[in-house]
């Protein structure tokens, strides 16, 4: 069993496609310096992330793949699922090595699960969207806190900022610690170093919020609970299509 | 904002909430410099009520005071019901903040006809002119068309929404004249018409000018009572597969009886709505709109009702036997929409990957195809021939529609009983 060792980065990957191809040799298992190896194997390379070498194999990506397949790889890779990037790499390797494109090939098992992953990330995209909820704070930012299983983050980003233009946003990942501002202008990548209390429960503080804030929730509670048909309450599906871990940070359903 | 406005909230969405369309698709509209918001073609559902059903936009009423009387309504003039009407800034305002918290893809307005058609139009219509011209709202808007509307407002309506609904409600003019006195269906048609045309027209301009003003680019839609009258299915599917002939026509939305006026003896009383009618109305909807079927291939003077058990598309299956098995490597697209257990992706799919391999039950199942029910109807390199011809329909029926009792554990099962 050949074990290739790297910086469990998305450079890192290719990085490691590269010195795959320049060696000859390819993994059986890809690991983290710091992962417990298993007891018997025959080899270990250790990769080191080298930023013109991915770029070369993102070029040679770019004239294999169309663009929909390019963005297909990188949503893959958000979503932080255990053994996608063993996955990813007999995805690439079998893109570079295939004579014609296998894009479209749904009856590959790599290509097949390569599919049904970037479905589901984009689902939880989809989720991210549709259930996050700004509360505005004070001093007009408007504030958002998800938990979404995926790191999604970044691909909701085109949609919300074209949404919400016009107002000061953050929106932030209570799992993963790190959220977006926007400020009118730009989307920066944010990371707190002390951080308040909302950061972690998501839910702000009376004293900091805006004057109306409140009346809102209030508002858009009662319509909620107003707009149901009780002759027809269906919980199951109530709660298939709006999952729970989403509860924690609707106002509807503090 | 204060408690008068909630307290109008409230009563004007439990008058709203009986009305099933809050699709917010069929626009697309990016954001431009200092407006509010955008719109996203496919819609976004931004909250499921506890009846399982999406809330996208605000489906509110601009007032629930109504000089008609029709039977099926909550809203009829001789309910004694709490009665509110909102001001066009107090709903103008919600909305906005509404949008601004990502509650709300947009604003779902309806009415109850106050003094006369036109008179309503115009108030609704100044909500949406409103949102649309003074705040710059980018984000969806669907109006309520009122029942003899003229069409000067329906078409300053279509300018400023992106969607126009009248609603049918009765598939049949006797039955609409018996439970609503003061509708008729030329009434409900004639606005119908008035937004075709504009969609149409705008259409037609679009073509020469670029940026020529859009008409209701989501079009149309309308809605139908289930249950309240004793019309077929049949009767009701031909009428919505004649309103889809009309390309403005997008969606035929299908709404269970619930009796809210029980007094009223002109209509069933009914202990639950009919659920399972509404769901099989709402398949053969799709089979009509994205599996190329025709209505009378799925109800017919043979057959006027839907099965209840079977899906619509496993019914007509069953029916014509001849028609199977299809062999999933070679038969066109068409013919394996047709096959119950495929649904339109995984025809997709199955298209796409057989032009590089032969595709197996494995993979089938991989892409989603509903093996359970395909599997009678298929043949590809390697299945068992037990297809529909080699166990009868009757056999296959009776496969699919037995219950799995999950509650009632197996006989073989000791079962201990608790006291």
């Amino acid at each position: 069993m050949t074990i290739f060792v790297y910086d469990k980065s998305f450079e890192g990957l290719l990085t490691l496609v590269f010195e795959a191809y320049a060696r000859r040799r390819f993994p059986d298992l890809l690991m983290a310096e710091e992962e417990p190896f298993p007891l018997f194997y025959d080899e270990a390379v250790i990769v080191y992330t080298d930023e013109e070498k991915a770029d070369r194999v993102w070029k040679g990506l770019e004239k294999r793949l169309s663009r929909m397949a390019l963005s297909t790889v990188t949503a893959v890779w958000l979503s932080e699922i255990p053994q996608t990037d063993l996955l990813l790499f007999r995805y690439i390797r079998k893109v570079i090595d295939s004579p014609c494109s296998i894009e479209l090939n749904f009856g590959d098992v790599e290509v097949m699960e390569i599919s049904k992953i970037w479905k589901k990330v984009m689902n939880e995209r989809l989720r991210v969207i549709q259930f996050l909820r700004f509360q505005k704070t004070a001093d007009g930012v408007f504030f958002a806190a998800v938990k979404p299983l995926y790191n999604v983050l970044p691909l909701t980003l085109s949609h919300l900022r074209d949404r919400f233009a016009d107002q000061q946003w953050l929106l932030y990942d209570v799992k993963r610690q790190y959220g977006y501002y926007y400020d009118l202008k730009k989307v920066d990548e944010v990371r707190f170093t002390d951080k308040e209390t909302h950061l972690f429960s998501g839910k702000l503080d009376e004293t900091i919020m805006d004057d109306e804030e409140k009346q809102f929730q209030v508002l858009w509670k009662t319509y909620f609970s107003s707009i149901v048909i009780h002759e027809r309450i269906n919980p199951k599906r109530h709660r298939q299509y709006m999952p729970v871990r989403f509860w924690d940070y609707m106002p509807e359903k503090f | 904002m204060n408690e008068k406005v909630l307290e109008k909230l409230k009563i004007l969405a439990e008058s709203a909430k009986y009305d099933v369309s809050c699709a917010s698709s069929g626009t697309s509209r990016k954001n431009r410099t200092g407006q509010v918001g955008s719109t996203a073609g496919w819609g976004i559902c931004h909250s499921f009520a506890e009846d399982g059903r999406c809330i996208s936009l605000l489906k509110i009423m601009l007032t629930n005071y109504c000089m008609f009387d029709c039977a099926y309504c909550i809203n009829r003039r001789s309910n004694d019901i709490p009665r509110a009407t909102f001001s066009v800034s107090e709903l103008v305002d919600l909305t906005i903040q509404f949008y601004r918290r990502n509650y709300i893809e947009g604003l779902f307005l309806s009415s109850g006809v106050v003094r006369n058609a036109d008179y309503t139009m115009e108030r609704l219509v100044r909500v949406a002119k409103e949102l649309r011209t003074v705040y710059r709202f980018n984000g969806y808007i669907h109006l309520k068309s009122i029942p003899g509307a003229s069409q000067e407002l329906v078409n300053e309506a279509g300018l400023y929404a992106d969607r126009l609904s009248v609603n049918i409600e009765i598939p049949n003019e006797k039955s609409l004249q018996l439970l609503a006195p003061d509708k008729s269906f030329q009434s409900v048609f004639q606005p119908m018409r008035y937004i075709h045309q504009g969609v149409m027209q705008s259409s037609e301009e679009r073509k020469r000018f670029r940026h020529a003003p859009r008409f209701a680019p989501a079009g149309q839609s309308t809605q139908i009572i289930v249950g309240a009258t004793a019309d077929s299915d049949k009767d009701i599917l031909r009428l919505s597969s004649a309103l889809y002939q009309r390309p403005s026509m997008r969606r035929v939305y299908y709404s269970g009886f619930i009796p809210v006026n029980t007094y009223d003896t002109r209509l069933p009383a009914l202990k639950q709505p009919p659920l399972v009618r509404e769901n099989r109305l709402y398949q053969a909807d799709w089979l009509l709109r994205f599996y190329q079927f025709k209505v009378d291939e799925i109800v017919n003077d043979d057959f006027p009702n839907l099965d209840l058990d079977v899906d619509p598309k496993l019914g007509w299956a069953l029916r014509h036997p001849e028609q199977f098995p299809v062999d999933i490597n070679r038969a066109d697209y068409e013919m394996l929409l047709r096959v119950p257990g495929i649904g339109v992706k995984s025809a997709k799919l199955i298209v796409s990957s057989r032009r590089f391999t032969r595709i197996g039950t494995e993979q089938l199942k991989k892409m989603g195809v509903v093996m359970k029910k395909a599997q009678y109807f298929i043949t590809c390199h390697e299945l068992p021939m037990r297809t529909i011809h080699e166990i009868y329909p009757e056999v296959i029926r009776r496969f699919l529609t037995r219950k799995t009792d999950k509650k009632r554990g197996s006989d073989l099962q000791l079962e201990l009983q608790f006291e």
